[in-house]
């Protein structure tokens, strides 16, 4: 899909996501709300159509060869995520339905073992699901909140952050990539400086999977949760990875048939990883469509995703700049995929709503990050992002609607 | 400037043929609308939708509806300019006989008022007859 200097085919590219070629309002789709979901490649579409129409069976348990092969599809998919994002071992891999569910597995066993004066932290920049559910773990175990600052650019206060590090910090959760303002934190360093405290440490990884080479043994964290639906994937669909050591005795999540060992009236006992933390039938063809959509970015040539990443995003940095009367909001030297801004004197809601009659799909309001929003002082923004399908030209129709979008509002 | 009533607004808006004169109309109905004083936008007045914020006042008066409102947003004001055309000064029996849905099928804007849109209108439509609802 690269041509030998390593630059994106766009083209090619886009030929293979059937839903890019409609027309919205008579004019093409420019679709600039990536960070929300991702369109789904014809790969993908078509391991979920392959899936129900072949071999539809519940997995594990059934003895006939649908089972055999449904099962075979759906654990192949786990080691595909496995070697995607450099697990130690398929059994770090836990399915859940997304993002949101895999933080709350690792929040509400962190609530039983958090007590009183424990501290958590976590950064100004979180969206909810990386927020709400600390702050239930601390109201449920007594622990405190911490809130790392960020600066007034949308850079994470890395010395703030490390000052509020302490031996009562007993967990560190924080995003891989801000959805609302694309800021790419160094969850590198942040993890060791955790780690060096004896601090667990989750990163959200919605935003980070999509746009490059995720390695967790790497980045050292004990936890990384993302979703399917912006990798490509299906919705419904997500990962929670684990350290085995840390996973293997974490507090269970559901209960029910699947993650069990021996069961009798008075008790039960639990099963291996990763059974353990997935009870019930799971969502068989999301996890085989993510496998999938996995395959189809790996077969990218991730440098020149990147590359045309950081393309589009300087394109749409360089032209808001220019824009008179747009102001960025979240401006990090290290930023990828997302472009946040306001239009002087009109409502986000208002420009997306332009925006959208002329074709173009951006997302506006909080992001899901309410607390963010107050600390930029800001009702809300206009959010466009990108994604490795996007073209510069596109990237041009963005800013020629907002100039209507600017002079019908005014 | 005085805000026309619902038949003037199904009226004006016919004559439009294209989408951007359209809203343009109905972003300068949005801003004829006069601001709602500051000390009155309290948190038991608001109406949030997830992308922007509305606020809205009643009283009674000689047994119709006097409703004020507001929005964050220019293009929700000039939508409950619609809205506002069609409740303001009646009577509950009035208010919860009008044809909501039909009214904005008949502008063609019947998108803005489905549930899923995130801009307040459906819930403002809701409060405003539940309103009406307990005065009648």
């Amino acid at each position: 899909m690269t041509s030998p200097s390593g630059i994106l085919n766009s083209e090619q590219i886009r030929a293979q996501f059937p839903i890019l070629h409609q027309q919205i309002e008579g004019k093409p789709l420019v679709y600039l709300d990536n960070a929300a979901t991702t369109q789904k490649p014809e790969a993908v579409i078509q391991a979920i159509t392959d899936f129900y129409t072949q071999c539809n069976a519940n997995v594990h348990r059934g003895a006939h060869h649908l089972s055999d092969e449904a099962t075979r599809r759906f654990e192949k998919a786990r080691d595909t995520v496995a070697d995607f994002i450099h697990a130690g071992s398929r059994k770090e891999v836990i399915w859940t339905s997304g993002t949101t569910e895999g933080i709350n597995i690792v929040a509400s066993g962190m609530a039983q073992r958090l007590q009183s004066g424990d501290e958590v932290l976590v950064t100004e920049m979180e969206h909810h699901a990386n927020l709400v559910t600390w702050q239930q773990a601390c109201v449920r175990s007594g622990a405190i909140l911490k809130i790392a600052p960020i600066h007034d650019n949308g850079a994470l206060n890395t010395e703030a952050f490390a000052s509020l590090l302490s031996q009562n910090t007993k967990f560190v959760a924080l995003p891989h990539i801000s959805n609302a303002l694309g800021t790419i934190n160094p969850v590198k360093e942040l993890t060791a400086l955790a780690r060096e405290k004896g601090a667990l440490v989750l990163i959200d990884g919605a935003q980070g999977v999509a746009h490059g080479n995720v390695n967790v043994t790497d980045i050292g964290c004990d936890f990384y949760a993302f979703s399917g639906h912006k990798l490509f994937g299906p919705t419904g669909i997500g990962v929670l990875w684990g350290k085995e050591k840390v996973l293997q005795d974490w507090p269970v999540w559901q209960t029910g048939g699947e993650m069990i060992a021996k069961v009798t009236y008075e008790c039960s006992t639990w099963g291996e990883l990763p059974n353990r933390l997935e009870a019930g039938t799971p969502n068989i063809a999301g996890a085989i469509g993510l496998g999938a959509a996995i395959d189809w970015f790996m077969s990218l040539d991730l440098s020149a995703v990147q590359a045309h990443e950081q393309a589009l995003m300087a394109s749409a940095l360089e032209q808001a700049e220019a824009f008179e009367g747009l102001k960025i909001i979240g401006n990090a030297p290290n930023k990828i995929g997302v472009l946040s801004f306001n239009l002087q004197g009109s409502h986000p809601a208002d420009v997306g709503f332009i925006l959208d009659r002329q074709g173009i799909a951006i997302r506006t309001g909080d992001h899901c990050a309410q607390p963010l929003m107050r600390r930029l002082d800001v009702p809300g923004t206009a959010r466009a992002s990108f994604s490795v399908y996007n073209t510069l030209e596109e990237v041009d129709a963005l800013f020629v609607a907002l100039k209507k979008a600017q002079s019908m509002l005014a | 400037m005085k805000l026309p009533n619902s038949e003037e607004i199904v009226e004006d808006l016919a004559f439009f043929d294209d989408w951007e004169q359209r809203y343009q109309y109905i972003i300068d109905l949005g801003k004829s609308i006069p601001p709602m004083d500051e000390n009155l936008k309290t948190d038991d007045r608001l109406v949030r939708g997830c992308q922007s914020s509305v606020w809205l006042v009643s009283h009674d008066q000689n047994g119709t509806l006097q409703f004020q409102v507001d929005s964050d947003a220019v293009i929700v004001n000039g939508l409950l300019a619609l809205v506002m055309a069609a409740y303001n000064d009646r009577t509950p029996a009035q208010i919860l006989d009008f044809d909501i849905d039909d009214y904005f099928k008949q502008l063609d804007l019947e998108r803005h008022i489905t549930p899923t849109r995130g801009n307040g209108l459906r819930a403002i439509v809701a409060r405003i007859r539940a309103i009406a609802k307990a005065k009648k």
